[in-house]
């Protein structure tokens, strides 16, 4: 036993000692395509809506939810998945969300939203969460289909052709400030800027 | 013989009970669709999203909403419309203020906030429709009235 273990360490210690170069390298290559693809694929299941709502708390509130917006079904078919606005799209920004996720992971094993009443309870906290993030990145995840570059003004209504062209256009607001409550119901409003 | 008579009463009332069940007039959403037949849904006309406002056909209706109101929640939490035309919110807004009849309670006096009786927008304030009217409306308001008899006294 102590024998074995001695191997194993001079092994880790000097690998090239014990196999060839090339073997290594090859090794090393295809270890590390099936690790890193491994843990892409992995990272990428945890992005589909399926696994989101594979949980009730998600299925039964804000799916239900968001079923009934624009968001959802529209007269051309492109819809938003949760991941879409929920997960930033660039890898590190991605990683960072997927870290803070863990929280939630932590949330469904003890149920800390498992009814309707606690969902309800904790819906402030967990949209001011939401709301901070698309502030704080300018609201990305919108803009990842909304762009601003190509919204043609003349197709909107006059409101809305004026507002994004004032407040939008001069950075002085983001889509969240306004689009609150687009894609699920709002909590309770009292003391949020602008209700 | 009395009750031969009551029988042919009888059986001549259900009769007509059932021609008149069968050639029934009353229309319905169905449109008298034979109910193994599934009727062609109506187009849903859009919704007027203009903001214009429109003229009001006597002076105390409830001016209708301009706009598309999709989504707009008015419940126990929030008041959508009130995040633009809430008294606080009109300068930024732009959009015009909640009638000053809204803070009154039912004696009169005036709150602080929107009075609860009010709180509902919908109940009368609505969105108009782009579409043609199921039946003609013979409304004529009350000015054109005086002005036809004026007219005519003349």
């Amino acid at each position: 036993m102590k024998k074995l273990i001695k191997i194993g360490w001079r092994t880790l210690r000097s690998p090239s000692g014990y196999y060839s170069l090339g073997f290594l390298v090859l090794g090393g290559f295809i270890a590390g395509i099936i690790f890193w693809g491994g843990f892409n694929t992995a990272l990428e299941v945890t992005n589909t809506e399926e696994f989101c709502i594979s949980c009730h708390e998600m299925e039964n509130n804000v799916y239900e939810e968001l079923k009934t917006t624009i968001h959802f079904t529209n007269r051309s078919g492109v819809r938003a998945t949760c991941p879409d606005c929920h997960v930033p799209h660039k890898w590190t920004d991605k990683i960072a969300r997927k870290m803070q996720a863990s929280k939630e992971v932590w949330g469904t094993i003890f149920g800390t939203i498992d009814t309707r009443e606690k969902f309800l309870a904790h819906r402030k906290t967990l949209a001011q969460n939401e709301w901070t993030r698309l502030k704080a990145n300018d609201s990305l995840e919108c803009r990842n289909c909304h762009n601003f570059d190509y919204m043609d003004f003349t197709e909107q209504s006059e409101r809305a052709s004026q507002q994004h062209s004032d407040s939008l256009a001069t950075g002085e607001k983001t889509c969240i400030d306004c689009h609150k409550g687009i894609a699920h119901q709002l909590p309770d409003m009292e003391g949020v800027e602008g209700w | 013989m009395k009750k031969q008579l009551v029988f042919i009463l009888l059986a001549f009332s259900l009769f007509s009970l059932v021609s008149v069940a069968a050639d029934n007039e009353v229309a319905t959403l169905r449109d008298q669709t034979k109910i193994e037949d599934q009727k062609k849904p109506e187009i849903i006309p859009k919704v007027i999203n203009k903001d214009i406002k429109r003229k009001r056909n006597y002076p105390m209706q409830p001016p209708v909403i301009p706009h598309t109101i999709r989504n707009y929640e008015v419940n126990i939490n929030n008041n959508k419309c009130m995040t633009c035309h809430g008294r606080q919110r009109t300068e930024e807004s732009q959009a015009p203020m909640v009638s000053v009849t809204h803070f009154m309670n039912r004696d009169g006096n005036f709150l602080a906030e929107i009075s609860p009786r009010r709180y509902f927008c919908n109940q009368c304030h609505v969105t108009q429709l782009d579409a043609k009217p199921l039946i003609e409306n013979e409304f004529v308001d009350m000015h054109s009235l005086m002005k036809k008899r004026n007219s005519a006294e003349k």
